[in-house]
C-alpha cells in the first residue's frame, strides 16, 4: 500500500488538535475541558479545598460546642456536659423519615439556636431544597437494606 | 427523568442509585462553584466585579448623642453604579450603622445583626445595647475571616449613654469618640483631627460631620454625590437624607456665553426677503362612516 500523506488529500487539521496530547483529544479532535486532568475533574482538585472557609464552616458548630463543654466541665464538673449532651442526643432522635426535612424544634431550643438567625436560614435553606432524593432509596439506605 | 417511579432491583446500577439519594444539607454558603471559578480565572476569564461602596463614612459623639454621616455613591470598579444609595443602615430603633466595603456584604450583615438583635430584645424584654450589636458584628465577621468585606461604623444611644464603634472586615473593633472608614476615611479623619472637641453642640457637630464627609466627597474618587446624616439622641432619631446635595447633576460651574455688546457692531443692514405663500388643501375629507 502506498502511503498517502495528508498533504495529498488536502485535509486540514484544526490547529488546536495539533498542540494537544493525544490522550486528551476528545470526540471532535479538540481538548476536552471537562475531562482534563488539570482542570475541573482532576484528582488534585478534590484534594485541595475549594475555598478556605469550606473546611472551617463545616466545623463551626462542633468547635463552639467543644469550647463550651470544656469550660463547663472545668467549672462544674464532668456531670454538667454529660447531662446536656444526653439531652441533645435524645432530642436529636426525634426525626422525620430521611427524604423530608425535620423541624428539630427541641434540638434547636437546647442548642440556643431558636432565637438566632444565621445564613443557613437564608441561603440554601434546608427546609426548601432544590433537589429531593428518591424516598424509597433514602429509607432503604437508612435501614441498611439498600441493594 | 422520573426517579420517583424507579424501582431499584438487584441489578440497578450505582449511578442511578446515587443520583436518587440526596445528602441532607446544613444550608448556608455553598462552595460548589469555587473550583470552577478558580479554573476559569486561570484560563483568563474575568470574574464580574462586585458593587462596592468606596466610601466616606464617619461618626462622632457629641453632647447629647451620636451623629453618623455618609456619602451616597456606590461604585463598580471605575463606574458609578448608584448615585444616591443609602449607606446608613437600621440596626435597632436606637442603633444605626454605616457600611463601607462590598455593598451586598454590608447590607446583609447589618440586616442579619438587626434581626438577631430584635430576637434578643424580645427575649430579654429590654432595649438593646450598642455593645451587644458590636459583639454580634465582631463574632459574625471573624467567623468568615474577612471574606465578608464589610467595614462598619456603628453608633447608638442606650441607657448607659452614647457609644460609637468601628468594626473592620476581619472582626476587630475600636471604641472611639470619632471614627471614619472607607476610601475617603483619611480626608474625613483629617477634618476630625483638626476640629473635634468633646461635648460639642448639635449644630456645630452636624457641621463638623458634614465637612468631614464633604472632604471625602471632593478629594476621593470613590465617594461622591450627597451627604447623609443620622442624629441619634436619647429617645429620638433624626435620619436626614439628604442633609446636603453637594453635587448637582447637570449644573455647570461656569457659563461660556458671551454678553451682548462684547463684539462691537460696525454696520447693520436689514433686507426683507420676498416670500410667496401658497396654501393648497390636499387630501380627502375625513371618513366618518
Amino acid at each position: 500500500m502506498c502511503e498517502i500523506s495528508k498533504m495529498d488529500l488536502n485535509v486540514t487539521t484544526p490547529a488546536s488538535s495539533l498542540e494537544v496530547p493525544l490522550h486528551q483529544t476528545g470526540q471532535y479532535g479538540v481538548k476536552e475541558t471537562m475531562k482534563s486532568a488539570e482542570g475541573l475533574s482532576g484528582v488534585k482538585s478534590t484534594l485541595v479545598a475549594a475555598h478556605p472557609l469550606e473546611a472551617s464552616e463545616a466545623l463551626v458548630r462542633k468547635n463552639r460546642d467543644q469550647v463550651d463543654f470544656t469550660m463547663l466541665r472545668n467549672v462544674q464538673g464532668m456531670h454538667a456536659p454529660l447531662r446536656l449532651q444526653m439531652e441533645r442526643h435524645i432530642a436529636g432522635k426525634v426525626q422525620r423519615l430521611p427524604c423530608l426535612h425535620s423541624s428539630n424544634v427541641a434540638l434547636d431550643t437546647l442548642r440556643g439556636q431558636d432565637e438566632h438567625i444565621d445564613f443557613n436560614h437564608v441561603l440554601n435553606d434546608p427546609t426548601a431544597p432544590e433537589v429531593m432524593g428518591d424516598p424509597h432509596i433514602m429509607i432503604e439506605r437508612r435501614a441498611g437494606i439498600l441493594q | 427523568m422520573n426517579e420517583l417511579f424507579h424501582l431499584p432491583t438487584k441489578r440497578s446500577n450505582m449511578a442511578t442509585v446515587n443520583s436518587a439519594y440526596a445528602e441532607p444539607s446544613l444550608g448556608g454558603f455553598s462552595f460548589e462553584n469555587c473550583k470552577r471559578n478558580a479554573y476559569m480565572e486561570t484560563k483568563g476569564i474575568k470574574m464580574p466585579t462586585a458593587r462596592k461602596t468606596g466610601t466616606t463614612i464617619a461618626g462622632i459623639i457629641f453632647k447629647d448623642g451620636v451623629i453618623l454621616g455618609a456619602d451616597t455613591r456606590a461604585t463598580e470598579d471605575t463606574i458609578v453604579a448608584d448615585k444616591n444609595c443609602s449607606k446608613i443602615h437600621y440596626i435597632a430603633p436606637n442603633i444605626y450603622c454605616c457600611g463601607a466595603g462590598t455593598a451586598a456584604d454590608t447590607e446583609m450583615t447589618t440586616q442579619m445583626i438587626s434581626s438577631n438583635l430584635e430576637l434578643h430584645r424580645l427575649s430579654t424584654g429590654r432595649e438593646g445595647r450598642v455593645c451587644t450589636a458590636n459583639r454580634m458584628l465582631k463574632q459574625f465577621l471573624f467567623r468568615y475571616q474577612g471574606y465578608i468585606s464589610a467595614a462598619l461604623v456603628l453608633g447608638g444611644v442606650d441607657y448607659t449613654g452614647p457609644h460609637l464603634y468601628t468594626v473592620h472586615p476581619h472582626g476587630s473593633t475600636d471604641k472611639l469618640p470619632y471614627v471614619s472608614m472607607g476610601s475617603g476615611s483619611l480626608a474625613a479623619m483629617a477634618t476630625f483631627e483638626d476640629r473635634f472637641k468633646p461635648d460639642m453642640e448639635l449644630e456645630e457637630a452636624k457641621k463638623l460631620v458634614r465637612d468631614a464627609i464633604a472632604a471625602g466627597i471632593f478629594n476621593d474618587l470613590g465617594s461622591g454625590s450627597n451627604v447623609d446624616l443620622c442624629v441619634i439622641t436619647k429617645g429620638k432619631v433624626d435620619y436626614i437624607r439628604p442633609h446636603e446635595i453637594a453635587n448637582e447633576k447637570g449644573v455647570r460651574q461656569g457659563n461660556y456665553k458671551y454678553k451682548r455688546g462684547t463684539t462691537a457692531v460696525l454696520t447693520k443692514s436689514v433686507r426683507s426677503l420676498p416670500i410667496d405663500i401658497e396654501t393648497t388643501v390636499t387630501g380627502e375629507a375625513m371618513d366618518t362612516s
